[in-house]
């Protein structure tokens, strides 16, 4: 079974942990990366996303466990040595040369024939779109050409695994989006494995074939976007991707769970023992409202627990109002604003409401190592973390 | 509209030009002195001092180098600025790439005695060398000293200078070349080097200024040898040639020249590393 894995994984990394003195950055981290792959490392500054990078590209070397690329063990050898290129946060085009010049950097260090090289860094340029701006300095560029050329540059060396520190960080919203569906785009035409680091989970969501949800130098979760959307595993995930709608709950019994408000509902509890806390999630747009006596008058037979309504606000296409269920427990309910007359209905600030979903969209997740924080310690410095 | 007097407008105007009226009398104060010089170097004195204008000829500037213990001082110094020049500036970057680069026992310290020969007195930093070759015994005094009281105190502005620019330095450039197949002395040939060497070249070029025109360390350590400084105060007692004017102002225009050369590498390096724009728009590349 592991060599059959060991085939068509790409990267393997196994009980890899690095420690910066006291400070553990990545803790007994284990991954496998398919060939060809969008995969991507997702989690606040600090989880240690940047870190686990960084070994991989060899700027790093982890105090314990071992990195393999192509089935090769890689911990000890030098960035320069290694089968991958990476595309910085910061981009860290060489100021002094033309796009040219730096796009055809790697493969002059690999002593590749001059012909070869101009005809390469050529067709690099074309697929990124910059081919008239070969002559051109980088500061002559703006931030998105910018990122192209650093993806060129990496690019053209044809890595086994390309590495990508939040390229798109430094970018305006709409430049982003436009760049994210680019930068898929050339993934599958390269067919070469991405790894790709951010804190956006928007941008995960959007662009990655598996996300590594990470938090405090673990990994939480790794799944299909779709999956770690709708079926979160820890308290941390479900809170890092989308609105935390959570309610505290215990295991009582096997499949089923008890709310805090009372109410008990059958859930998939996993691993989870009788007894054990744990959290139910429901996401927002999966909640249906209603003030309290009409929903009970439906008689839908649906889970449901009580409320009042802290909060409506307009977002446009949808209207997000906020219930407390009381004792600190606030769950996000999302209206989409389809019909005016049926928004004009929806209950205000400081209505009695009635929360209700399909039990197949409640999902019990675990409480995650260290609390469910979002936001955790700042990074220790810009070299750790970016 | 006419209800002001000239008066009030003429004290209207200095007050808003007042910062200006004042720099403008700085830079007068700062450019006169230099300004006789160029003069008289044009000056045809009729008795040994050429302190008096009496008339204007060209005779000097033709035969610049025409006296040959004052070229001869002037080669003497100029062999001496190069030399030292190359020696503090090639000890002086590696210097400054360690006090940057690597952590090592001392640093800190390091980093503070570093600026010490720039602040001892020049008095002081001359007799204690003149007393440190005594007691050694070895070279005897003459362009030896000489050469390594120029480069002692040349190292200093040459680790400030490029230490500066290091500081400075983006350290994902080196990193990114790694990352594409370079060795670490490829890195530093082809990435570290060129981007600091706008600090290298300012660092060189102060060390050439304070060399070629130091008297004080100079006149302890020089023995017999005499370098351009020296000749010139030595020629005071009897008369300044107006030779040594003409020198002193090519020399002048020389560094002018060559200080503008640096300043505007310099603004250069800083422009291609600037911060990207970061408005734009978007582009659509054809898939």
């Amino acid at each position: 079974m592991a060599a059959a894995q060991d085939q068509d994984s790409n990267v393997v990394l196994h009980g890899v942990t690095k420690r910066f003195d006291e400070f553990v950055a990545v803790d007994d981290l284990s991954l496998e990366l398919a060939r060809g792959e969008f995969f991507t490392l997702l989690g606040p500054s600090g989880c240690g996303k940047t870190t686990t990078l960084r070994m991989i590209a060899g700027f790093e070397r982890p105090s314990e466990g071992e990195i393999r690329i192509e089935g090769e063990d890689v911990a000890t050898l030098p960035p320069h040595k290694r089968p991958t290129n990476t595309v910085f946060q910061s981009y860290a085009l060489f100021p002094h040369l033309s796009v040219e010049a730096n796009v055809a950097f790697g493969l002059k260090r690999k002593k590749v024939a001059k012909d070869e090289i101009a005809e390469r860094v050529a067709t690099e340029l074309r697929r990124v779109g910059l081919a008239a701006d070969a002559n051109r300095r980088p500061s002559q560029l703006s931030g998105g050409m910018q990122q192209r050329v650093a993806l060129a540059r990496a690019l053209v060396n044809l890595p086994k695994v390309l590495l990508l520190d939040e390229p798109l960080g430094a970018l305006d919203l709409k430049l982003r989006k436009g760049l994210q569906v680019e930068l898929k785009r050339i993934q599958r035409e390269v067919g070469i494995t991405f790894v790709y680091v951010t804190h956006d989970q928007e941008e995960a969501l959007t662009m990655s074939d598996r996300i590594a949800v990470m938090n405090r130098g673990r990994v939480e979760q790794v799944d299909v976007p779709e999956e770690i959307y709708a079926r979160p595993t820890t308290t941390f995930v479900a809170g890092f991707i989308g609105v935390s709608n959570l309610m505290p709950a215990t295991v009582s019994g096997p499949g089923k769970v008890k709310l805090d408000s009372g109410l008990e509902v059958a859930a998939s509890t996993g691993a989870l023992a009788a007894g054990e806390g744990c959290a139910a999630v429901v996401r927002p747009e999966k909640l249906r409202i209603g003030l309290s006596g009409e929903t009970e008058a439906a008689g839908d037979g649906l889970p449901r627990v009580e409320g009042v309504v802290e909060s409506s606000v307009y977002l446009g296409t949808a209207t997000q109002i906020v219930v407390n269920l009381g004792g600190d427990v606030r769950m996000t309910v999302l209206v989409p604003n389809a019909d005016e007359a049926e928004r004009q209905r929806l209950p205000g600030g400081g209505a009695k409401v009635v929360l209700s979903w399909e039990p197949d969209h409640m999902h019990v997740v675990t409480e995650s190592v260290g609390g469910d924080s979002a936001d955790p310690e700042p990074a220790l410095s810009t070299n750790q973390e970016g | 509209m006419s209800g002001e007097s000239t008066r009030a407008r003429t004290w209207r105007w200095l007050r808003e030009h007042a910062v200006n009226i004042v720099a403008g009398l700085v830079v007068l104060y700062l450019l006169i002195p230099i300004a006789v010089i160029f003069v008289f170097s044009f000056n045809n004195p009729a008795g040994r001092y050429n302190y008096t204008w009496v008339g204007f000829t060209l005779e000097h500037w033709a035969h610049a180098f025409g006296r040959e213990d004052l070229t001869e001082a002037l080669l003497t110094s100029l062999k001496l600025a190069l030399l030292a020049t190359v020696i503090s500036t090639s000890v002086g970057t590696m210097m400054a790439l360690a006090l940057v680069r690597h952590k090592f026992f001392g640093r800190r310290a390091a980093n503070f005695l570093i600026v010490i020969p720039m602040a001892t007195p020049e008095v002081v930093m001359g007799a204690a060398l003149l007393s440190f070759f005594l007691i050694l015994g070895s070279p005897s005094l003459g362009f030896e000293t000489l050469l390594i009281a120029h480069v002692m105190f040349c190292i200093s502005f040459v680790v400030v200078v490029v230490r500066s620019r290091l500081i400075g330095f983006d350290r994902s450039l080196e990193e990114a070349a790694k990352d594409l197949g370079a060795t670490a002395f490829t890195t530093f040939r082809l990435i570290t080097l060129p981007l600091i060497l706008p600090g290298i070249f300012g660092g060189a070029m102060l060390a050439f200024a304070l060399s070629i025109d130091d008297f004080v360390i100079s006149n302890f350590n020089s023995g017999t040898t005499v370098t351009f400084p020296l000749y010139i105060f030595g020629a005071a007692q009897r008369g300044i040639p107006v030779e040594v004017n003409v020198i002193a102002m090519i020399l002048f225009f020389a560094t002018v020249s060559a200080m503008g050369f640096v300043t505007w590498q310099q603004r250069r390096a800083e422009k291609m590393a600037s911060v990207r724009p970061d408005q734009e728009e978007i582009v659509v590349v054809p898939a």
